[in-house]
């Protein structure tokens, strides 16, 4: 955990959360993160080895219900708020 | 007449309702007109329905519905802007869904108005519910009514100024990791955030799933009570609404608390906490002590974790929950990208405020190859040791006394440069967050420059009834706050 966030790391970051951050941006991030993560490593004084991960906040196992059809979000609807569409399907940039 | 009505509870306006004192046309004019009045200094809403809780409040004066047989007929509430209404423009504080119109209603808009409830307007927020002041909205920030130059709190800042400035008889927040106690403590109303899984999120615009949860933001306790009973139960459409009765709310309110254990955890009243919230709330200790509860003081060891553990699992589970945002099926998409992946990046770097793409950045880097487990996976371990402390708690206590936030709201800009400072304001709320348990924070006291301080009071898991049984208690004892300055 105590490494520090490079620039480079925080460009790598930021292709994969699909941001663009001008230069200005990265640098103000990586001062920012780092100084996140440094007060994160307050976590590293706690043993933690032995104890489960709480991964639910309910007491809910499985929820299971009917396997029954039921009407779904009718088409216009769906597309109405589209930035682009052409009555049927979602119109996007050309993928490659 | 007409003039005090936005002044009162909802219990209160159900009272004139139903001696046919006003008209429910009358309470909503009353409401909007103090809208118009105020609106512009406080910025609290981003959306008012005028002619929509106009139309609704017709219905009850014409006799179409009627008023005496739901619990919330003709009450007018506000709700924070994170919530879906079907048609109606759901912003979530954010340029990326400034003009999205969802196709559906919340579970819990659709429950409120069975219960005949009217929403009269959108609140302002934090983006995404990111923040503790409501300074991160694209719709500007919005002023606390106590002193313009304060923040409100967040996230729910919009929400708890229009309770406090008397703009609607009740409000409708979220809370994450304080986002409904906070912003109540700091305007001094009443603020709940309910049991994780009492409430359905379906419609609630995600931003942490494990931790979210809805919850009223109101004038007393017991309009905490009425709403919540309106909204909580299981819900098909959200598996994580737990099938569990819901019982009635209103009943145990007055219950005394003589008898009771309440807790003081010694970890919540450490140095660095202002030293006005700390006889505020150690006043309103002495108050519950002097209604017969027990006072026990008990430790929470793992408290000042809460912090860390929150500001990884938050984001993480927040950058999941943003990918969504890609300006395919709805909300805002950049005009000018040469293909699919530029489309993306442009529309979300546009889209998205600095606040919100700092807990995308930490999210995705904490998720990221390698770092899951010193990060993910540390914290929701920490998060089991608070969530036992609490569980431990109970055993010793009834219920929990402790403050709402470590300060009383701090200025507008005093903490915007510094996301750190922000983060360590929520000392307080995260750990009940972090454990899922119900909280609720009541008005205790006022600062020497006239800010409301807030006390919380916290339940084990399922129970808002004593949480709100004290908290009543509590407030019925407690001197008033003074009259809120003139706007």
């Amino acid at each position: 955990m105590a490494n520090q966030l490079s620039l480079e790391e925080v460009q790598h970051v930021a292709r994969l959360a699909r941001l663009e951050l001008a230069e200005a941006e990265q640098r103000q991030m990586t001062e920012q993160l780092n100084a996140i993560l440094g007060y994160m490593e307050k976590l590293n004084e706690l043993d933690t080895g032995a104890i489960e991960p709480m991964t639910h906040a309910a007491p809910i196992t499985n929820v299971f219900r009917e396997d029954r059809r039921q009407p779904s979000l009718a088409r216009e609807l769906a597309l109405a708020n589209a930035p682009d569409s052409d009555g049927a399907n979602f119109v996007v940039p050309k993928v490659i | 007449m007409i003039a005090a009505i936005p002044t009162l509870s909802i219990g209160g306006i159900r009272k004139l309702l139903l001696a046919g004192e006003v008209s429910v046309t009358e309470v909503v004019r009353s409401l909007l007109e103090r809208i118009e009045a105020l609106n512009p200094k406080l910025n609290a809403f981003i959306t008012v329905l005028a002619e929509s809780a106009l139309a609704d409040a017709k219905h009850f004066d014409t006799g179409e519905r009627n008023l005496s047989t739901s619990p919330l007929a003709g009450i007018p509430l506000a709700v924070k802007d994170v919530l879906c209404i079907q048609g109606v423009r759901t912003t979530c504080g954010s340029k990326i869904l400034e003009n999205y119109r969802p196709p559906f209603d919340a579970t819990v808009i659709a429950r409120l108005r069975q219960a005949g409830a009217m929403v009269l307007g959108k609140t302002n927020m934090d983006e995404f519910a990111m923040g503790s002041s409501t300074e991160n909205s694209a719709f500007g920030p919005v002023h606390n009514p106590w002193h313009l130059d304060h923040v409100p709190g967040g996230s729910s800042g919009g929400s708890a100024a229009a309770v406090a400035a008397d703009l609607c008889a009740g409000a409708l927040g979220s809370d994450t990791g304080g986002s409904i106690r906070q912003p109540a403590a700091f305007c001094g109303v009443v603020g709940l955030k309910p049991t994780y899984g009492r409430v359905s999120r379906f419609g609630l615009v995600a931003f942490a799933s494990s931790l979210d949860q809805i919850g009223p933001i109101t004038k007393t306790v017991e309009d905490a009570a009425l709403l919540l009973q309106a909204i909580a139960g299981h819900d098909p459409a959200d598996s994580t609404a737990v099938d569990r009765a819901v019982p009635n709310y209103t009943e145990v309110l007055n219950r005394p608390i003589a008898g009771l254990k309440l807790g003081l955890p010694k970890e919540y009243l450490i140095e660095g906490i202002d030293p006005e919230v700390r006889r505020a709330v150690m006043d309103a200790v002495q108050t519950g002590r002097e209604l017969g509860a027990e006072i026990v003081e008990i430790s929470l060891p793992h408290t000042e974790y809460g912090i860390a553990a929150y500001y990884i699992i938050a984001p993480a589970e927040a950058s999941s929950n943003l990918a969504r945002y890609d300006g395919v099926k709805y909300g805002y998409r950049h005009p000018e990208a040469a293909d699919l992946l530029e489309m993306y990046q442009r529309t979300r770097s546009v889209g998205f405020g600095a606040e919100v793409k700092r807990r995308i950045m930490l999210g995705t880097y904490s998720l990221s190859a390698g770092y899951y487990d010193a990060y993910y996976k540390k914290a929701s371990q920490v998060r089991s040791l608070i969530r036992d402390d609490f569980l431990h708690a109970f055993r010793r206590c009834d219920a929990i006394l402790a403050p709402a936030a470590p300060h009383p709201a701090f200025k507008i800009g005093e903490k915007a440069a510094d996301p750190l400072q922000m983060y360590l304001s929520d000392v307080f709320t995260l750990p009940a967050s972090l454990a899922g348990i119900p909280g609720i924070s009541i008005p205790c006291g006022i600062s020497s420059n006239g800010l409301p301080i807030g006390l919380q009071v916290l339940g084990p898991h399922f129970g808002e009834p004593i949480v709100l049984r004290v908290a009543h208690q509590l407030e019925q004892a407690l001197p008033p706050l003074p009259p809120k300055p003139l706007h």
